[in-house]
């Protein structure tokens, strides 16, 4: 393996090391997904449930965009454990967040509406 | 530390770098796992706030008091600053100290602008009759803005320590791991803020 790509490549614990293309596709793709919900919002480009879902894929997209080009992460082989770390916190913060709104929705629901 | 286990490991790894002791992939890998754990804390925070996203006492709501622009500001701020921690880390993995630490600070100087603007957003919000104390659903926004706060102001003591570290070993194996590390921190305050500003700014004035 030649020199530039020890530079590239090589990981500290699954954490690559990037380059400035990289970094800066990031930094360009994250402006984009920063000033679509802002504008929308700001402006009124769009009906409420068309600015409220766009606002929640552009954050989702946004995360990724900074896991992958920021974070580096990837399917590789050496990240097998960061990967899945992430993916078991996704699934607990998915079942917590999920879950409270689900459970304290009913308790409103049954407590004050006396349906 | 470990050369044996270094030397061993080299025998299997041959696209390690050498000058690269394997403690520090452990170390990076922990501090990830620390990370994730800091996710459940703001997963709990942003439970918390969704439920009381309502919650206002008939006190005054946050369509009144947010600004827009300002938390463009503060977006715009962050991102930059993970792009410019992004560079100093190239810069470290060249070995190039000037150019680690012009980048660097840069980061160093973003953040402390965010910080700013968002300790004046709380004295601004105070003032306009938002406080802790006013209603739920203010309790848990400060509790979720602070916390991530606090967070900013932790990764920038931290930055302050790597500087005096870099100032005074250079660039080697155990400074990379720490500034490793640090970059991993920063780059998840940022990915933290994008669920603050959609979540709380953005879904606030809506």
């Amino acid at each position: 393996m030649s020199t530039q790509a020890l530079e590239t490549q090589h990981s500290h614990g699954g954490a690559a090391h990037g380059s400035v293309k990289e970094y800066v596709i990031g930094l360009l793709l994250s402006i984009a997904l920063t000033a679509l919900p802002f504008a929308s919002l700001m402006f009124e480009l769009f009906t409420g449930p068309v600015t409220l879902m766009i606002i929640l894929l552009c954050a989702v997209a946004q995360i990724f965009v900074q896991l992958i080009f920021f974070l580096h992460m990837n399917s590789s082989s050496e990240q097998l454990w960061n990967t899945t770390s992430a993916v078991f916190i996704v699934l607990i913060v998915a079942i917590l967040v999920v879950g409270s709104i689900w459970i304290m929705e009913h308790l409103n629901h049954n407590m004050l509406m006396g349906h | 530390m470990a050369a044996t286990h270094h030397d061993a490991l080299i025998e299997t790894h041959h696209d390690h770098d050498h000058d690269h002791h394997d403690s520090g992939g452990d170390t990076v890998f922990g501090f990830w796992i620390y990370i994730m754990s800091d996710c459940i804390l703001f997963a709990t925070l942003f439970a918390t706030y969704a439920v009381l996203s309502t919650s206002f006492a008939g006190q005054i709501t946050p369509k009144e008091l947010f600004d827009l622009n300002f938390v463009l500001g503060e977006t715009a701020l962050l991102l930059l600053s993970s792009f410019t921690f992004g560079m100093a880390m190239l810069y470290a993995n060249k070995k190039q100290m000037k150019g680690m630490i012009i980048w660097l600070s840069i980061t160093f100087l973003l953040g402390s602008a965010f910080l700013v603007m968002e300790v004046y957003e709380f004295y601004h919000f105070s003032n306009e009759g938002a406080t802790p104390q006013t209603s739920a659903y203010w309790s848990a926004f400060y509790a979720l803005i602070a916390t991530h706060g606090l967070h900013v102001f932790a990764g920038l003591i931290w930055m302050l320590v790597l500087f005096a570290h870099f100032k005074r070993d250079g660039i080697n194996e155990d400074n990379l791991v720490r500034l490793a590390c640090l970059s991993l921190f920063w780059h998840f305050l940022d990915v933290i803020w994008i669920c603050v500003f959609s979540v709380v700014y953005l879904m606030g004035v809506m």
